[in-house]
């Protein structure tokens, strides 16, 4: 293998890790407040579709990148309706957004285009320009260093720089900040937060809108960015995956990183290599697929360092009267 | 004293949901330019006007039951078993192995062994989440949606690297032999005389759904095992202090249940396919979900919402066939379903509780005077 195929992969492995990241970092913020969403898959399907039916209308992908967010925003008003407001069963609500928008988005898109629930190839200023980082062209000869600048880490879309910059940016709001303070606390201990006078309410929903902008920029990177297009079910559980690496990263936003960075690597050896001759034996393709499940359940079992959600994680706070 | 009558809480509260999710529903179909009214003649008579359409909304009404029932059980300990999708797969692989494996003299005989190897595959395949969850505290929801996908997987792999035949490009297995066809609805009802249509896929599954009904209801209700599995539901705290194991309880609540979704596999794949093909579950697993919170995780709900779920997707099919409204309506009804009677329960509950609560302070003082 040389270093330019290890140089490809890498780079194929940072635009799959995108939307991971992203989604990722949407269920941190939820769950650090004590809401469990497994409807990240939902939302970033919903912003997919909208993103991509937008911007196929209008011919602008900034104005698809807002009505993603803006959808994937409306269900997380929904789940917060749900488990916060009426106190349900946030995991059922969870699986009701995800059918939800699973369904919704083909009939809408059927209606809209009628191309069997999907948009319209996007073209030109529909999807995200990949962005050259200065100077590689000219560095791109240059050994080792070159092809690693030009090819691994200029030329993505800007939305693959923003969700690797929400990494230090989630670090900084959570640890470093009165309201991640609170936002954290609020998972742990919601009646301290209740207490000390702050709303315990207010903050769950800020958490849950978070939640939906960051799922809002995933779903718009598959469809805008990624590929060039809805199609039906494109999502194809990255949510879970996601919800996966989150449970892999113990809620905490650098290891998010490392670990969408693993599962995306993970996609992108399955992408290129269909089953992995060793000489010994085969690794089939299959294993490189259910990997990420795997990883997460033996974390899971706790046999490698225990993986303890927010205390207060899953259950709607009662104010004590 | 309860806020509410049981009657109101069993019946009352459902139904407003369901009424909410189906004028939901309604206008979903007028948003996308058809006429909801054409849309649910178009249903009904294409899932209950023939034998033909009753054949398949009772086939799916079949695989619901078993699935609502897993859901059902892992809910009354408690548990939310997502997981029926994978644990069906796996009773797939079950009913394949074993239909495959031996030259059956007899359907009967081979629909026993079908029955054991599907629930065995199920209920293992739940086991490795229930034993995480009872001694490791892993949550349940996670690991049985981990297990979904790696179901898939594993299916994936079986079918087109060991149970392919050779020279088939399919990734299916072998087509079963004709002599572990087990009847369908037409050749049952055929020597008493009935007429049932011969196409339709409804077969004597559904006469074993129907017992898996009973003795569901006979565990939860009428035995100890039921009783430690509610009360363990109720409250851990409570139910251990009562001498209950909760780890026995998560374990032997999740291997029934995961029995149950496996057992689906006699109807789809025996009843069905005759052979394991892939994605054989087709989302079935979820919908128990769905069936189990419609019916109130009681078998006898179950039963009433399992076929309802299977008059909306043979009705589905009906109009993606003559309409435009792709069947992906159905995936918006059970999301709608899910939603209204699982997590915004309390917003029917509570008014309606509030209301019942006046009407009998009012009538109370009526009758002091």
């Amino acid at each position: 293998m040389d270093l330019l195929t290890i140089v490809q992969i890498l780079d194929s492995t940072l635009r799959l890790a995108t939307p991971l990241l992203l989604a990722c970092l949407a269920g941190l913020f939820s769950e650090r407040a004590g809401i469990f969403d497994i409807g990240l898959e939902g939302k970033m399907l919903a912003a997919a579709f909208f993103s991509a039916a937008t911007a196929a209308i209008t011919g602008s992908v900034w104005l698809g990148l807002l009505a993603g967010i803006a959808s994937s925003i409306l269900l997380s008003l929904l789940h917060g309706l749900a488990s916060i407001t009426f106190r349900g069963n946030q995991l059922i609500s969870g699986v009701a957004i995800n059918f939800l928008a699973a369904g919704m988005t083909v009939l809408i898109a059927q209606d809209w285009f009628s191309q069997g629930g999907r948009t319209p190839s996007l073209i030109g200023r529909g999807r995200f320009e990949q962005i050259t980082l200065p100077f590689a062209d000219a560095v791109e000869s240059t050994p080792i260093i070159g092809p690693i600048y030009a090819e691994l880490l200029s030329g993505h879309t800007i939305l693959v720089y923003v969700s690797l910059l929400a990494v230090p940016l989630t670090w900084w709001i959570l640890f470093r900040t009165r309201f991640g303070l609170r936002l954290r606390a609020v998972g742990e201990a919601p009646e301290a937060v209740d207490t000390a006078g702050v709303s315990v309410v207010g903050l769950r929903y800020a958490a849950v809108m978070i939640c939906g902008v960051l799922c809002g920029i995933a779903g718009a990177y598959l469809a805008t960015g990624l590929q060039a297009g809805f199609v039906k079910d494109m999502t194809a559980g990255r949510g879970y995956i996601a919800l996966a690496a989150l449970i892999f990263a113990k809620w905490r936003p650098w290891y998010a990183l490392y670990a969408c960075l693993l599962f995306g690597f993970l996609q992108a050896i399955a992408l290129r290599y269909q089953n992995i001759d060793l000489g010994v034996f085969v690794i089939p393709v299959q294993v490189m697929d259910a990997l990420p499940y795997i990883l997460t359940v033996v974390i899971l079992a706790g046999f490698v360092g225990k993986a303890i959600p927010p205390r207060a994680g899953g259950e709607a706070y009662v104010k004590e009267r | 004293m309860d806020k509410m009558p049981a009657w109101a809480d069993a019946i009352l509260v459902p139904l407003i949901s369901l009424l909410l999710a189906a004028i939901l529903s309604a206008l979903v179909i007028i948003g996308i330019g058809e006429d909801p009214i054409a849309a649910v003649k178009l249903m009904v008579s294409g899932a209950l006007g023939s034998t033909y359409g009753w054949g398949y909304t009772l086939y799916y009404a079949t695989n619901f039951i078993f699935t609502g029932l897993a859901v059902a059980v892992a809910f009354h300990a408690s548990l939310f078993n997502i997981g029926g999708e994978g644990q069906a797969t796996l009773g797939g692989l079950g009913v394949a192995i074993i239909c495959l494996a031996l030259p059956w003299p007899h359907w009967s005989l081979a629909l026993l062994a079908a029955i054991g190897f599907s629930a065995l595959f199920g209920a293992m395949w739940a086991l490795i989440p229930a034993y995480l969850q009872a001694k490791r505290g892993s949550h349940i929801v996670i690991t049985t949606i981990m297990f979904n996908f790696i179901a898939a997987a594993l299916l994936n792999y079986v079918l087109v690297n060991v149970m392919r035949p050779v020279g088939s490009m399919d990734p299916a297995s072998a087509r079963f032999s004709e002599a572990v066809h087990i009847p369908t609805l037409h050749e049952l009802l055929a020597p008493i005389g009935i007429e049932f249509s011969k196409a339709a896929p409804a077969n004597v599954s559904l006469l074993v759904a129907l017992l898996a009904c009973f003795l569901v209801w006979l565990l939860i209700w009428r035995t100890r095992l039921g009783y430690q599995i509610r009360a363990f539901g109720k409250s851990e705290s409570a139910a251990k202090y009562a001498g209950i194991n909760p780890v026995r309880i998560t374990v032997i609540a999740m291997l029934i249940s995961g029995g149950l979704a496996g057992l689906m596999a006699i109807n789809n794949v025996m009843g069905e396919a005759e052979r394991l093909v892939l994605n054989a579950t087709e989302g079935a697993g979820f919908i128990g979900i769905a069936v189990a919170l419609m019916g109130r995780n009681h078998p006898f709900g179950i039963l009433l919402a399992a076929i309802l779920f299977g008059f909306l997707y043979q009705g589905g099919a009906e109009l993606a066939l003559w309409t435009s409204i792709p069947r992906e309506l159905i995936v918006v009804i059970q999301a709608l379903v899910i939603l209204f009677t699982g997590a915004l329960d309390n917003m029917v509950r509570i008014p309606l509780e509030k209301l019942f609560v006046r009407f009998r302070r009012s009538s109370a003082g009526g009758s002091s005077r």
